[in-house]
């Protein structure tokens, strides 16, 4: 099971409560996981212990089940992330528009290698496979926005512009 | 070239949100046809027309619907809009430009297998396109084209919407109804098929999300019409997603048969100045790379998998000569390798396998017997993973293999290949 020493976070229990809420009107309804996971993911920074128990016991579902479903799917995490989760399309179609250079530009701004997220906790680097938007490729995804035809420079800017303000 | 607008003929034109918009463009009346007619009349039209499914395996789309004749209930129509091929763009495209052309289409199954709910599997990754399908889904149910007793035919068809959250497997039947059913992405032995024990256990049609847009035409315009587009063994037009090293990208709809070198050169440009052909990959991560004197070739299901490609999607993926081609089938590969679900052997285990020989070559720490043993591992993989996924992976190594082998002589002759030696991707 997940050990939350492993990453030394804790979700707050005020973020508990929220959780159930989300969670209590599904009880017995196994199917619905995936829409509370991902209203939980909107609220909670990571899947940790405590919340997959809180899940599984307002779902009556056994939190092996909750464990289980949130490792399967890349974009649920068991391990806290960042505020905005940065994903660069690995597949062909950017490969071969120069992704790599992308990569390097945002590693280097940031300050972090792909997969980490920095100590504040405002960013994550991901890789994805294929974000389908490959006629603006290379391309990245910020939450749930879309940036594409990118360049060292305008992604350069693209991310200082979540640094300073908060974009919604 | 002028492409041919059937699928795309609302793109732009429509406000997609609203059914209203859509009803006066002449939308739903291929279903308000279909109400009038029983379920063989409604076969007929799907035989007669030979739609063939464009999600990539291209099985004629009236046999799916007769595998779901029995008396079981319920029943469930299922659009796969689970797009993660890599490169591939066009269902986003129809979900964002004419939705309600794909719940026409899903009604109209619906009607002809008595099933009164359909559920639209979306990937996380297009979760900005589900206000749009909301809001055309509301409309549509004030309009009575979706609903309680649609058109007043007595015929209730309702939409779900389902959203994954990032696994390409989950694009395969049966991962997809685990994902719905709140599991794991992993997919079922069959049998049983979908057609007797699918979603939640019922008969259970899925199709992909191009299919079910051409089905309202074909009720609207008659099997006979969409028999004079395309080809002999491929019917109707295709969307055809062009990405990579050319000048204009996009997704673009001809009549199937179009030929893929036209494609490239004369709709899309061709490649940036400077810059020759090396290799165009078809049908995505599990399609086939092919080489510059390959391209002559007409784009439809039969003739690419003569060829020894694969349509599949229509994703054509051009290659110019600044990429290497070895490094591709490793881009491929890394893919595969993330994606597979674990479940089988096979391809969990073959997968990681196989991209570490293929990241030898690229370091130039292999030799011939690694080709030999990169072969026969595809091919065990072809022969016993247990979904497209691990079936699919040997298609670009094989295909590569064959087009390219001097190519990979190259690198176990350690010649230095530029591209590798920079751990992949486009050179400056």
């Amino acid at each position: 099971m997940m050990k939350e020493a492993f990453t030394n976070y804790k979700t707050p229990s005020s973020q508990l409560v929220k959780v159930a809420e989300i969670a209590a009107p599904y009880r017995d309804r196994p199917e619905m996981l995936m829409k509370v996971v991902t209203q939980v993911q909107k609220i909670v920074p990571a899947f940790t212990d405590s919340v997959a128990a809180v899940i599984a016991r307002e779902m009556n579902i056994s939190q092996t089940q909750v464990y289980s479903f949130v490792t399967f799917y890349a974009m649920l995490s068991v391990k806290p992330r960042g505020k905005y989760i940065v994903r660069m399309c690995k597949s062909a179609p950017c490969h071969v528009l120069g992704a790599k250079e992308i990569v390097r530009e945002m590693e280097s701004l940031l300050g972090i290698k792909m997969g980490e997220t920095t100590e504040d906790r405002r960013f994550t680097l991901e890789y994805c496979p294929c974000l389908g938007i490959c006629d603006i490729s290379p391309a990245i995804m910020i939450n749930d926005k879309t940036y594409g035809n990118l360049t060292a420079e305008s992604v350069r800017s693209v991310i200082k512009r979540y640094i300073r303000e908060d974009v919604e | 070239m002028e492409e041919m607008h059937v699928l795309l003929r609302n793109k732009g034109k429509i406000n997609p949100e609203d059914a209203g918009s859509y009803i006066s463009a002449g939308g739903y009346e291929g279903l308000k046809k279909a109400l009038k007619m029983t379920t063989e009349e409604i076969i007929d039209v799907v035989r007669e027309s030979k739609l063939r499914g464009r999600g990539g395996a291209g099985f004629p789309t009236y046999k799916k619907i007769q595998f779901a004749l029995n008396d079981a209930e319920p029943k469930y129509v299922v659009c796969n809009a689970d797009e993660g091929e890599p490169g591939t763009n066009k269902d986003r495209i129809l979900l964002s430009s004419d939705p309600c052309s794909i719940f026409e289409g899903m009604a109209i199954i619906g009607k002809a297998i008595g099933a009164h709910i359909g559920y639209i599997y979306m990937r996380a990754e297009y979760s900005y396109l589900v206000p749009i399908l909301e809001s055309a889904l509301k409309t549509s149910r004030e309009h009575g084209c979706l609903g309680e007793n649609i058109m007043g035919s007595g015929f209730d068809f309702d939409i779900k919407l389902r959203s994954g959250a990032g696994a390409y497997v989950c694009g395969e039947e049966t991962a997809l109804f685990e994902s719905i059913e709140g599991k794991r992405g992993e997919p079922r032995y069959r049998p049983p098929f979908p057609g007797v024990k699918g979603l939640f256990g019922k008969p259970t049609i899925l199709n992909n999300v191009e299919t079910l847009a051409n089905i309202g035409p074909i009720f609207m315009n008659g099997a006979d019409w969409f028999r004079s587009i395309g080809t002999e063994g491929s019917s109707g037009t295709k969307l055809f997603t062009v990405c990579g090293n050319v000048k204009r990208r996009g997704v673009f709809e001809f009549p199937m048969g179009i030929n893929l070198k036209d494609l490239i050169y004369e709709v899309c440009g061709g490649l940036e100045e400077g810059r020759t052909l090396l290799a165009v990959q078809t049908g995505g991560a599990s399609g086939a790379v092919i080489n510059k004197d390959q391209i002559d070739v007409m784009l439809d299901i039969d003739h690419v998998s003569d060829s020894g490609g694969r349509l599949g999607c229509g994703t054509i993926l051009v290659i110019d000569d600044s990429n290497c081609i070895v490094d591709i089938v490793r881009n491929n590969l890394d893919f595969f390798r993330d994606e597979s679900c674990g479940k089988c052997t096979p391809c969990r285990e073959g997968g990681t396998r196989l991209y570490e020989l293929i990241d030898k070559l690229c370091q130039e720490k292999g030799n011939v017997k690694d080709l030999e043993t990169i072969e026969d591992l595809a091919e065990t993989m072809r022969l016993t993973a247990l979904c497209g996924l691990g079936h699919s992976t040997a298609v670009p190594v094989l295909s590569s293999i064959q087009n390219f082998y001097e190519d990979y002589i190259k690198h176990i002759d350690k010649e230095g290949c530029p591209v590798c030696s920079q751990m992949g991707g486009k050179q400056a």
